[in-house]
């Protein structure tokens, strides 16, 4: 899923000063399952956005509207009606949410209301990590399912490095080395000789080098 | 035992303190609730094992938002106590109440002057 992370309240009371009508928009998708933008978390900044404004004696109009997905315009249009009602939109979906909302509704000033952190899953619950970086070729299989573009932090392909020590990398102790972690596993697997293979340079063009990607299916499309 | 204590003390029964919500929380301040307290069982003494320790967490949760709103976090606290302990309920209540008259009315109540 996508994980993000909430913004300071101080960051978006200040996006939203001088609008008087709020909307906070929510998100059912990654948002809602790493507990940073659904429904729940709507309801949470929402609450805290009001007793701000009703702190400072300000009318306390923020409304709540959390929607199937922001990533899909079907979804976006269900704010056609109640969009222009509003001075601000602060949506708290992934980086994507708050673009397609704008795109959307030109004349309505939209707000990202989190940070977009990384591609990544559920450790345990409240715990998320990186695991994908979304390079466009992946190659996760020849490193025993563990992906060195995404949990080394040189993103090597031929490792380990210098600084790998005792299990850890070399940025932080909290840091496990993933390039450890790959020999341990293919060695437990008995096949350590596969990582013998030297890897050359990555074509990083089906990465965000290649510049803004767009996929098609042609079978799919309209 | 017919103990004493502040009649302003609002009390919402749940039927442990993990089932407290973030929102709960919030959702008093922001009708205008002076201070809220959480009372949960003693700290390992919980029927659910770990409702009590997840109350803790939301009640810090909770100041730091009302710190970043710029409102006195002390405004909400968490306190342990047995169901046998009559007089530290009463005590707790008691305690609370002090504190929040110190601090006054909330910066949140309606009926403030602007």
């Amino acid at each position: 899923m996508i994980v993000g992370d909430t913004k300071p309240l101080e960051e978006i009371l200040a996006m939203i000063e001088g609008r008087p009508k709020v909307l906070v928009l929510g998100c059912r998708g990654c948002v809602t399952v790493c507990n940073v933008g659904g429904e729940k978390e709507v309801g949470i900044l929402a609450t805290a956005l009001r007793i701000a404004r009703k702190k400072n004696r300000q009318e306390p109009s923020i409304d709540e509207m959390t929607l199937e997905r922001q990533c899909d315009p079907e979804y976006i249009e269900e704010l056609a009606e109640v969009a222009e009602n509003y001075d601000a939109i602060v949506s708290i979906a992934c980086g994507v949410g708050p673009q397609f909302v704008a795109e959307r509704y030109p004349g309505v000033a939209v707000f990202p209301g989190i940070n977009t952190t990384f591609i990544g899953g559920a450790l345990e619950h409240g715990v998320w990590a990186e695991r994908c970086q979304s390079c466009g070729n992946c190659l996760v299989h020849n490193f025993g399912g563990l992906c060195p573009i995404a949990r080394c932090s040189k993103s090597l392909m031929n490792g380990p490095c210098g600084g790998s020590a005792g299990g850890n990398c070399e940025i932080s102790p909290d840091v496990p080395c993933v390039w450890d972690q790959i020999v341990k596993k293919m060695e437990a697997m008995g096949r350590l000789e596969e990582l013998e293979r030297v890897w050359p340079d990555k074509n990083w063009l089906t990465a965000r080098d290649g510049g803004p990607r767009q996929r098609v299916r042609e079978d799919l499309k309209q | 035992m017919r103990l004493q204590y502040p009649t302003d003390v609002r009390v919402i029964q749940l039927p442990c303190s993990g089932r407290v919500d973030i929102l709960h929380l919030l959702k008093a301040f922001e009708d205008g609730a002076d201070g809220v307290y959480v009372a949960g069982c003693m700290e390992g003494d919980c029927h659910f094992l770990t409702g009590n320790y997840k109350a803790r967490r939301k009640v810090e949760y909770v100041k730091k938002v009302l710190d970043s709103l710029g409102i006195e976090p002390e405004r909400i606290e968490m306190y342990n106590m047995s169901s046998a302990e009559g007089p530290r309920f009463a005590q707790v209540a008691n305690e609370f109440t002090e504190r929040i008259r110190e601090l006054g009315p909330s910066p949140v109540a309606a009926d403030q002057a602007a």
